[in-house]
Formats: structure tokens, sequence, C-alpha cells
């Protein structure tokens, strides 16, 4: 039986997604089509403009959405590459142990005690990456948890008896590594690969809204955050969609994780 | 655990932190712009006058020169000048200190004690209603994006309820406690959420462990009341572990208080980064960024050192 968490967080997510990869094509509006006439100020939402549109007269939903493609990208495929990176360094780590584990593993824990969000901020500051490059950063800062989860795992399936009928045939280090190991660690992967997407929606988000992560005009959840700001107070509905996708989309992924890992 | 294993630990930890300072450098100095771009762009400044600028900071010697003399005056306790305001680094950042441990203090304080409080309750109750509470509360409060829960607190109790000042440190011209409380509030809250969160979540685990062992079935049958048997027994040994993720933590309570800050206008360390960020002020920037990071190493010291002392077993064996 599948678990009731992650039914209901795999449901809201196929939601956004289709939401948000279908939503521009049937909207009316492009995300950075301008209503001159509109120009100045936010107008509240109306029939015409269900959330709503920006100071320069730009549809807030069909932005949204938009926006929605852009974040969900970046998430998922740093994700994919911080997973893979993260994978192949707790394998090797806790297949080969000794002198290569402590290697590996001490590399982890500087990577760990770096503050991650001050040094991409430096980066991202100073660079203004296109999404290729962002997602490499963010991958670059989230591989560090799923390399511990899969070293842990990888370690205590070194000594059953398969691995070492395996070794008995003949079978090299890396085939029983690729052959043996690593498929039956897939549970722990899908598990490290579900926070991980977490992890790189809020990394994006954060540095768009501070300003240095996708730049506009392509709107990301976290670039329209930063561009609501200013009209927090004149024009609350351009700041609360974003916020409040931005929370059900990662809510939706821990549900995922977390009913996966009590699965286990 | 003696005098020498601290001192092996210490000087473990200076080759990492050369190594971040290193790469930290060179992004800085890699990166395309710089602080010289101010004057570029103002036409009044002539090319001479720029090149004396240019002097004047040492920008225009080899960058390997430009980090062994940065490296040499820092270690010697010179950390140059600000670009922005032109004082000293130094003094820059003690500035900006206090706010910040007061901030992160206070935040700190009540995420340990209500994430103990919460971590024991739950796995007291594994199941039921309260646990069932506090896990969708802990789910909740990882997965909101601190600065979009900043912007609406200040929404909500700004601006429509006008109960809390929306930002700043104090209300200029106003000494009196309760103005630097009501300041505090908001900013502690959204930093403080995550950690809570996550921290309750490691000490239920560990509680839960350790509510499986022989010596609590002991304590129990020896008659001793559910609370002493929580606390002094569960509690005891669910608590050391969950120090050095305190500490490991830490890191990530750094990267909080950078957004939290910058949010609430709150006038420490934080602020003090994206000001220099905007205004590339170059020599600020790796002064703050080599103390976090010796901060964050110190930290995990002294979670190894916390964990001896709290532990017979480590302390002794």
């Amino acid at each position: 039986m599948v678990d009731r968490r992650v039914a209901a967080g795999l449901g809201i997510l196929a939601v956004i997604t289709v939401a948000c990869v279908f939503g521009p094509l049937l909207s009316p509006y492009r995300y950075d089509e301008q209503a001159l006439d509109l120009l100045g100020r936010p107008l509240p939402p109306s029939p015409a403009h269900l959330l709503g549109t920006d100071e320069l007269g730009r549809d807030a939903l069909t932005r949204l959405l938009y926006g929605g493609r852009i974040s969900l990208a970046v998430g998922l495929v740093g994700a994919l590459v911080a997973t893979a990176f993260g994978t192949a360094i707790g394998a090797l780590a806790g297949y080969f142990g000794g002198w290569t584990d402590r290697l590996l593993m001490r590399f982890t824990d500087v990577m760990l005690s770096i503050p991650a969000l001050p040094l991409v901020l430096v980066i991202t500051g100073l660079v203004r990456p296109a999404p290729p490059l962002l997602v490499l950063i963010i991958a670059g800062l989230t591989w560090t948890a799923p390399a511990r989860l899969v070293r842990a795992e990888v370690r205590g399936l070194k000594s059953r008896d398969y691995i070492a009928a395996a070794k008995v045939l003949g079978a090299g280090r890396l085939r029983i590594l690729s052959r043996h190991v690593i498929p039956n660690t897939l549970a722990t992967i899908a598990v490290a690969a579900t926070l991980a997407v977490g992890s790189a929606i809020m990394l994006e988000s954060a540095l768009s809204f501070l300003g240095f992560g996708v730049q506009p005009p392509v709107p990301t959840w976290g670039n329209l955050l930063n561009k609501a700001g200013p009209w927090l107070v004149s024009a609350p509905w351009l700041s609360l969609p974003p916020g409040v996708l931005i929370f059900v989309t990662i809510l939706a992924v821990s549900m995922v994780g977390d009913g996966l890992q009590r699965r286990r | 655990m003696t005098a020498r294993w601290l001192l092996g630990r210490v000087a473990g930890a200076l080759p990492v932190l050369l190594g971040i300072s290193l790469v930290l450098f060179l992004v800085i100095h890699l990166a395309p712009g710089g602080p010289m771009d101010v004057y570029a762009d103002n036409p009044s400044v002539t090319p001479a006058a720029l090149a004396r600028i240019a002097e004047a900071y040492g920008l225009n010697q080899p960058l390997p020169v430009q980090y062994g003399r940065w490296l040499g005056a820092m270690v010697s306790g010179d950390w140059g000048y600000s670009i922005r305001t032109g004082r000293p680094v130094l003094t820059e950042i003690v500035e900006r200190l206090g706010p910040t441990l007061l901030l992160g203090g206070i935040a700190m304080g009540a995420a340990f004690l209500l994430s103990v409080a919460l971590g024991v309750v739950s796995a007291a109750r594994t199941g039921a209603w309260p646990d069932r509470v506090i896990g969708g509360f802990t789910l909740a409060g990882l997965s909101i994006p601190v600065f979009w829960l900043a912007l609406v607190l200040q929404l909500v109790f700004s601006v429509w309820l006008g109960w809390l000042p929306s930002g700043g440190l104090r209300t200029i011209g106003v000494e009196a406690a309760s103005d630097r409380l009501a300041h505090i509030v908001m900013p502690a809250t959204v930093l403080a959420l995550a950690t809570t969160a996550s921290w309750s979540r490691y000490i239920r685990a560990g509680m839960i462990t350790v509510l499986r062992q022989d010596y609590i079935r002991t304590a129990r049958a020896k008659g001793l009341g559910e609370t002493a048997v929580l606390l002094r027994h569960g509690l005891r040994n669910a608590i050391i572990p969950a120090v050095s993720i305190v500490a490991l933590d830490l890191a990530s309570v750094i990267s909080g208080a950078v957004i939290t800050e910058a949010i609430f206008g709150w006038p420490g360390i934080g602020s003090l980064f994206v000001q220099s960020m905007d205004g590339r002020d170059y020599p600020v920037l790796m002064g703050v960024l080599v103390m976090g990071s010796a901060a964050v190493i110190l930290a995990n010291i002294a979670a190894d050192l916390a964990q001896a002392m709290l532990d017979p077993r480590v302390r002794n064996g």
C-alpha cells in the first residue's frame, strides 16, 4: 500500500507541475507581455487578471506559472546532479573504506562546515550566472546529504553474503559496486533525491529573492517575490502567491521524502 | 581528551580555513566588475586618478601578491579598510557583532528550549495526536521559505495590525527595554523557526532510540514516575548527540541570519554582508566570510569538546 502522505505529496506536485507546464500555454497573456495602459502601479485581482498585474502591467498569474517552470526545472535538475555526484562520492567512500573514505568524508565535512548561502551569494552576486551554471552551483552545495546517506547504506551492504558470492565468482570491485551495491541502494538514493529537490528549490528561490539568482525579465518564484517586495503594503497580491507556491511545493516534496523514508 | 587533542584539532582546522580564504579571494577577484567600477563610471574621475586609487588599495598588483599581502596583514590583525566607508574592516565587523550575537543568541536559545520540549513530547506520545501535530508543525517549519515568512509577518503584524515595528534595532530616541524587545520578536521568530523544526526532529529520533533501551525499562520497573524517566534517564542521554547537531547547524544559522537581517534591517553582520555585496566591498566581504567560516569550524571543535564533557564514556575512554 502506498503511504497516504506520499500519495498526497505526489498529487500536489502533479497538480503544480501540470499547472506550470500548461498554464502559460492556455493563458491569453505572455509572461513578458505588458499592457501599456496599466503601466505604473499594480492592479488588484479582477476577472481579466485573476491574480492582478504587476507595476509593468504584466499578468501576475501567467508570470507565476511561467516562473514555476523555471523554479521547478532548476530545482529538479539541480537535485539530479547533486544526487548523482553525492551517490558517486558516497558509494566510493563507503565501499572502498580506508583512506579513500577518510579523504572523501573529510572533504564532505569541510563542505558542510562552510556557511553555504553567503558563499553562493558571493559567487552568484559577482558572476550573475545563467540557469545552467546556477544549477551547478546549487548542486555543488546540496550533494553532501546524499553522499552521507548513500555511504552509510553502502557500508551496511558491503558485508552481505551476495557481495561475498560475487567476489568469489571473480567479479571486479567496480562491477560489484555498479551491478550489486548501487542497485540495492536505490531506495535510499530515491529518498536522498527527493530531499535534494526540496533544498534545491529553496536555495534557488532564496538566491533569486535576494536578487542574485535567475535575472528578470525571466520570472521565477524567488525573483517574483524580490520584485514584489517594494509593493508589499500597496499590492500584497503580488507577494503572497509565489511564497505560497514555494511553501506548498517544498512541503509536498518533504511529505514524499518523509513517507518514503518511513516505509523502509 | 587532552590539551594536545585540542591543539591537534585547531591545527587541523587551519589548512581548511586557509583553503576557504584562498577560494573566496580568487572568486571575488576573478569575477567581472569590482570596486573601481563606481569611479570608472564617473566622468569627472580621470584615468590618472583611477590609477592612483587602484594603487592606494593595491588593486593593480598581481593576484598572488594581493593574496599574500592580505593574508600577511590579516594574520597580524590588520584586516584592511572598507572601500565603502573608509573605516577599518575590523571596526566595521566588531560594531555589527553585538546585534548579531543578540539576535542569534535569543533565536538559538529559544529554538533549543522549544525543540527539546517538542521533541520530548513527540517521543513520549509517538503516533498519538501530539506527535502528529508536532510532526506537521516541523514539516511546515522546514518547508516554509524564511524570506517569505518574514514578509508575511511584516505585512500582518506591522502593516495590518500595527503591533510590531517592521525593522531596525530600536526606535530612535527611545531607550525602553520593551521597545528593544518589540523589535527583536519578529526577526528572532523567523530565525528560530526552521532551526526549531529541524532540532526537534533530531531530539525526537534520539529520544525514541533511548526510550527503547533496557535501562529505561529498569527505571520504569523500579517505580520511577514517567516525567523522571523521560527527563532524567531519557533526555539526558538523548541530548548528547543533539549538542553536536546544534553546533553543526551553525553554518545554516549564519545563512539564515543573512536573509533575516537583510529583510528586517537588523544592523548586524548579515546586513553588513549584503551591503558589502552591493558595494563590491572586497576587504569587508573577505573579513566577514573568513570570520564566519572560522566561527563554524570553532563551533565544530566546541561540539566535540562538549560531547566529551557530557558523556563520561567519551571523557574517560
